[in-house]
């Protein structure tokens, strides 16, 4: 698979049809860490391969630089936003099923023109993530080329698998919830991590960054972490493709994709929407419906 | 007992400027009495009202929220009643996992002519109120730590 990859990498490069390839890779030259080999035992684990690095190559030569292993668990597209990476020129980009999710709804949102990228599509059988276990596209949909082939048979996942950990959280009183976010958020740094790194999060200026009105208390305490939090999840309300790297960079381990899957709860429960599954699908926010039904207002 | 009674529920609104504005207005002229627990906060229609601003209510003192314009259909600028009921149907539920109780949050349609109507959902939702209690869970919250 890897072979293939960098084969098709350096095709495209070559041809000049990609300026980029955004992919995974390893430490690139050896350099990015200059630990010891104690130190990097310590950090690493016994895992001797290290973490996996997002890589931008423009030389053909390089892409013996790429990886793909069960550690790729980064969503690239993310990279996408950036004015620096579209600096670099036509990008190639590496995804995974749950990655090209998020291509899908970028799309709709007019934040790329999809003519303008070359899409490489993994077959991914699970990163060992918690998404990966509902996980019912392990070949994306939609790429220019699929490489490898997925060895899981792609069986159907039902909306109770999908929202078990969000139904098992909703059991509990109201009380017990905001007990439960009243303890997580108070370790909230407001690093905005999970802002930074979320492909949906590419408002020029955030509201957070706002200051007249300031809508949101900039302080990292209780207050200002719950309406940073609420207000992040509900700007990404039926937009969340579920990648989760919200969660997976959060430095203090705090389980924010109990927020994101609520509302994607609400939004397939209510217009049988899922955020990046159909191209053609209107967005939920920012269109409606005449016959849209609710039972709560008077 | 009368911890209770004495409770006097704060209650947001948060109207459109086209209809329950002056549905409110008409309660006011046909001289009906509704509870004065209700603190009005006009915006120019329901698809303006931004959800920070009943986490806002809520951490500010308010013990319920009350939300309310133009029926469907009958949208000053179209469709700005539809837009804010999609967003509500989300938005309930994300209140639901944030631990914030539903029932204090109200959402009603009330037209130009509901003068009556206005003055039912205020007493009712005062009512309501009271027997709920001050919400102190996310005002609790919010004056945990500044």
């Amino acid at each position: 698979m890897i072979a293939t990859l960098r084969d098709t990498c350096r095709q495209l490069l070559r041809d000049g049809k990609v300026d980029v390839v955004i992919g995974y890779g390893q430490d690139p030259v050896g350099q990015a860490f200059s630990l010891s080999d104690s130190t990097q035992a310590k950090c690493l684990g016994n895992d001797r391969d290290g973490p996996v690095f997002p890589v931008f190559i423009q030389r053909p030569e390089d892409v013996e630089q790429l990886v793909w292993n069960d550690r790729c668990h980064a969503n690239l597209t993310v990279y996408l936003k950036r004015p620096e990476i579209r600096a670099l020129g036509r990008p190639a980009i590496v995804v995974k099923g749950c990655d090209q999710r998020a291509l899908v709804v970028l799309e709709k949102e007019s934040q790329l023109d999809r003519s303008q990228i070359y899409v490489i599509g993994m077959a991914c059988d699970g990163m060992c993530r918690p998404k990966c276990e509902t996980c019912d596209v392990h070949e994306p949909r939609g790429a220019d080329v699929i490489i490898g082939k997925s060895a899981s048979n792609m069986t159907a996942i039902s909306a109770d698998q999908r929202y078990a950990t969000i139904n098992a959280f909703l059991a509990r009183s109201s009380s017990e919830r905001l007990a439960y976010w009243r303890q997580e958020l108070a370790r909230c740094v407001k690093c905005y991590a999970c802002r930074q790194v979320c492909p949906m999060c590419y408002c020029p200026r955030c509201i957070v960054d706002k200051n007249r009105p300031q809508v949101i208390s900039t302080s990292a305490t209780l207050k200002g972490n719950f309406a940073w939090h609420i207000t992040r999840a509900f700007h990404l309300a039926a937009r969340c493709v579920g990648c989760e790297e919200c969660t997976r960079v959060c430095p203090m381990g705090i389980d924010l994709r109990l927020l994101n899957l609520s509302l994607a709860q609400a939004a397939e429960e209510n217009f049988a929407f899922r955020a990046g599954d159909d191209p053609q699908a209107e967005p939920v926010v920012g269109s409606y419906a005449l016959q849209d039904k609710e039972s709560f207002i008077q | 007992m009368s911890e209770t009674e004495s409770f006097e529920p704060k209650i947001i609104a948060y109207v459109c400027n086209w209809c329950t504005y002056l549905g409110a207005d008409l309660a006011g002229t046909n001289r009906l009495e509704y509870p004065a627990n209700v603190r009005i906060v006009r915006l120019p229609c329901t698809g303006r009202i931004d959800f920070n601003l009943i986490i806002k209510a809520f951490e500010m003192g308010g013990d319920a929220v009350l939300i309310s314009g133009c029926h469907p259909g009958d949208c000053h600028y179209t469709a700005g009643n539809y837009h804010a009921r999609r967003r509500w149907m989300l938005f309930r539920q994300l209140l639901e996992a944030v631990g914030i109780e539903t029932e204090r949050v109200q959402f009603t349609w009330i037209s130009a002519a509901e003068g009556k109507k206005w003055q039912k959902v205020v007493e009712e939702l005062t009512e309501k109120t009271r027997t709920l209690g001050p919400y102190v869970g996310y005002r609790e919250v919010c004056e945990a730590n500044g």
